[in-house]
């Protein structure tokens, strides 16, 4: 929360290398302002998104996850999009039977020339993020570290 | 091992980043990350005293890693893995912090905004960082071969760029004869060349040299291997024709008896026959039989072609063959396909007789065309009066390309210079802007002008048949909003040419997935980086040039053929290629052969090894995407410098302020 009462989301953005992180890269060199609640991180593709990133996000407090990859059929590595679709399926599942909004982790397209795209969509994603408010998931799980627990089950 | 030692670099980039990023804060508070031991801002980190800087402290302070948080990495993340590089630490032990494009350029009146997301992202790369590995460049040898795709001017050029250099070159080229598009040209514009008189030489420098294959009439049907190391399956499909015994004397078309409409070579407005040459100085000289119109192929009976021919050359028996290739890299140069203008309806082509297409046009005033150069109506004889020609047909159009042409200004331009040099027609140009923007096109734009062709300002909404006034009656009537004087105009003309835009083929996307290669929202070829790589593609040693990879002209094909020809000339000299070495590989010693990552890979990079009962990565196959990575339901599988470790610090260190006590606002 900031000062003047409006809450200020926190958004973990996973970008693909080839479209969406250089759609970020044009959203800069052409100056098109977009509000500062995104925290990126590169990876080569989509399909590298492995689910537990967006879990671990969401554990270490963030409010929202925003996915973007290049469009389906502009793949650089051909399909792995495709993969990164299918895989945000069954997340979307899981993250339904933990109780999180669909509004929090979200997937989206923008190619390499799309800066404006990429601008709207951080825009649009943060304010329904807003909406919703905190998420402060860490401190409604029942223990502090839910690896810790997977390992003790694994121990 | 030893602690690691972190140095962070925190650049002002003068007042691009400055300017809104408190970054002397930045700086002072990166200080209390945990592992940092020095942490500094600078002016300008890609300036050499930058450069310097990062380097003197590496021996100073024996740093172990290194952060620079600055521009996008796919500007500088080179520079400052050489500065790494120079000073004796492992490249690979740097992140870039992209604290310019992502931050200060994006929130320039959200200081507090821009500052702690730049902090975020230092922190991130801080926490990433130390996970890093010393990786090694892949070194794979290259075979000196090319394999270039497409005969048109652009390949004939790569070729030919290849092959005086020495190396030799397999150009494979769909059709019967390589000359692609600009062969059926008359004219080249600016300078009014014969199209033919400057590529027929071209063509047949290609066609006899030593060190070039020809393969025409052959499509590639798959790809294997690597760069440097391509194993290529072309068939060459059956001519019917053998090429070791025909001269190229023509009786056999002379004399066969059926006439088909030829909608590639003439555009639909000439004919050619069922054993065929598409055009006089077509290289190879042969001709083929088309089986499907072929009477013979139909009802078992004729064979005239091979009663006729003096050299015996007719083989009907004659099969597909599979050849295979193996090369070192390879040039896509498969061109462009014409926009149908029949999906613009109003515009009336196809249901109005008079209305034609630029390609149409091209062959009816080519010489060596239909009707030898006479520009006459669709009855064949009836000169033309007056001409309209639309610009932007498909082009810079949201209902159907969005993009710009780029050569249609100019071949209008060409198109009114002929029709008032051949019929002393009236001409009318409606066009949305001029853009006559390469060296001579302006002055080839005032000369048109001078020469008397009108020029409307305006998108054609329709060209239609129906006349209002005695004096449209039986013209073609041209329906405009001019917008210079903000007035509607019907403008009724004999012949109406629609300059017709450029599109991908449309096998584009099957042909990139054969190569690799992606598609962008264009439908055209993606280039690896579209100011500073625009011949390379992700896929190392496959390299597109031409109007494959965007719309443009012939000059613009040729420089970008003899460029794709020098990247590859320049790993063949190299003998050899680094890779990068953001690769997959897998612990076979925790793999559980559960094969779920063989299916993911879209390069065919996984094997499975039967008696191991493991799968194994290929590495100069591996493209580093990282699907597999993620896949894989052991772990076992990692993707160098993205590894699982890597992701989840970097993770954390992005959100380090948000559960913690220690608040990314407050300074250290």
């Amino acid at each position: 929360m900031s000062d003047n009462g409006t809450f200020t989301p926190v958004i973990v953005g996973f970008l693909c290398n080839w479209c969406s992180y250089r759609a970020a890269d044009l959203a800069g060199t052409s100056r098109m302002g977009y509000p500062a609640t995104l925290r990126d991180i590169r990876i080569m593709c989509t399909g590298r998104l492995d689910p537990t990133f967006v879990l671990r996000a969401l554990q270490k407090g963030a409010d929202g996850v925003l996915i973007m990859g290049c469009h389906p059929g502009q793949c650089h590595y051909q399909e792995g999009n495709y993969k990164a679709i299918r895989r945000f399926a069954l997340l979307r599942r899981t993250l339904r039977q933990l109780g999180i909004a669909d509004e929090r982790v979200q997937l989206h397209w923008a190619s390499a020339a799309e800066g404006v795209r990429f601008a709207q969509t951080v825009a649009r994603v943060t304010e329904q993020i807003r909406q919703l408010g905190p998420l402060d998931w860490a401190h409604n799980w029942p223990n502090e570290d839910p690896y810790a627990v997977e390992e003790a089950v694994h121990e | 091992m030893s602690e690691p030692r972190v140095g962070v670099y925190v650049c002002h980039c003068g007042h691009n980043i400055a300017g809104t990023v408190d970054v002397e804060h930045v700086a002072e508070w990166a200080m209390g990350l945990p592992n940092v031991v020095v942490s500094r801002d600078n002016k300008f980190m890609c300036a050499s005293t930058g450069q310097e800087q990062v380097e003197q402290d590496i021996k100073e302070f024996d740093l172990t890693h290194v952060v620079v948080a600055s521009c996008s990495p796919h500007m500088h993340e080179k520079t400052f893995r050489n500065a790494c590089a120079r000073a004796g630490l492992n490249p690979y032990m740097f992140e870039m912090a992209n604290i310019r494009e992502h931050a200060s350029w994006v929130h320039p009146n959200d200081r507090d905004g821009a500052t702690n997301k730049a902090k975020a992202l230092v922190s991130a790369a801080v926490h990433r960082v130390v996970h890093h590995q010393p990786l090694e460049p892949m070194v794979v040898s290259i075979r000196p071969e090319t394999l270039v795709v497409g005969g048109g001017i652009a390949g004939i050029q790569a070729a030919l760029e290849i092959a005086d250099a020495g190396y030799h070159v397999y150009l494979v080229e769909r059709e019967p004869s390589i000359g692609g598009h600009m062969a059926m040209f008359d004219k080249t514009f600016p300078t009014l060349d014969c199209s033919a008189c400057i590529l027929t030489p071209k063509m047949f420098d290609a066609g006899g040299h030593p060190n070039i294959t020809l393969l025409s009439y052959s499509e590639v049907e798959r790809v294997d291997g690597y760069v440097g190391n391509f194993t290529v399956q072309v068939r060459k499909k059956a001519r019917k024709v053998d090429q070791d015994l025909c001269t190229g004397c023509g009786s056999c078309w002379d004399k066969c008896p059926i006439r088909i409409v030829d909608t590639v070579f003439e555009a639909g407005l000439g004919y050619r026959k069922a054993i065929y040459r598409p055009f006089p100085q077509a290289v190879p000289k042969y001709p083929v039989i088309d089986v499907e119109n072929c009477t013979y192929f139909k009802t078992g009976k004729c064979r005239m072609c091979e009663k006729v021919c003096p050299t015996n050359a007719i083989r009907f028996d004659m099969e597909d063959e599979i050849v295979e290739l193996e090369v070192g890299n390879i040039i896509l140069a498969t061109g462009f396909k014409l926009f149908d203008a029949r999906r613009i309806p109003q515009y009336g082509y196809g249901r109005l007789e008079n209305v034609f297409t630029s390609l149409e046009f091209e062959r009816l005033t080519n010489a060596a065309g239909p009707t030898e150069g006479k520009i006459v109506l669709r009855d064949g004889e009836t000169t033309p009066k007056t001409v309209a020609i639309i610009h932007c047909v498909g082009s810079r159009d949201r209902n159907f390309n969005t993009h710009c042409s780029a050569i249609c200004c100019m071949s209008s331009l060409k198109f009114a210079h002929l029709v008032m040099e051949k019929t002393g027609a009236q001409v009318y140009n409606f066009y949305i802007d001029m853009r006559p923007i390469h060296k001579g096109y302006e002055e080839f734009y005032h000369r048109i002008m001078e020469e008397g062709a009108q020029f409307v300002r305006g998108k054609v909404s329709e060209i239609t048949g129906v006349a209002r006034s005695p004096e449209e009656d039986g013209k073609v009537i041209v329906v405009c909003e001019d917008t210079l004087i903000g007035h509607q105009r019907r403008v009724p003309v004999d012949m109406v040419i629609l300059a017709a835009g450029l599109e991908p083929r449309a096998d584009a996307q099957a042909v990139g997935y054969l190569f690799g290669v992606g598609c962008g929202d264009t439908g055209f070829f993606t280039e690896r980086h579209p100011k500073l790589d625009p011949v390379a593609t992700v896929t190392e040693g496959v390299f597109i040039a031409g109007a494959c990879q965007g719309a443009k002209d012939i000059p613009d094909s040729v420089a970008q053929g003899a460029a794709a020809a020098a990247r590859v000339l320049g790993t063949i000299s190299r003998r050899e290629v680094s890779l990068e070495p953001i690769r997959a590989s897998i612990d076979e010693e925790r793999c559980s052969g559960c094969r779920i990552c063989n299916n993911m890979c879209p390069y065919h990079a996984i094997d499975f090894i039967e008696e191991k009962g493991v799968s194994r990565v290929n590495p100069a196959l591996c493209k580093g995407c990282g699907t597999c990575v993620a896949a894989c339901p052991s772990q076992v599988i990692s993707g160098a410098h993205f590894t699982f470790d890597q992701l989840m610090a970097e993770i954390d260190g992005i959100l380090v302020d948000v559960l913690s006590d220690r608040p990314i606002v407050e300074a250290v």
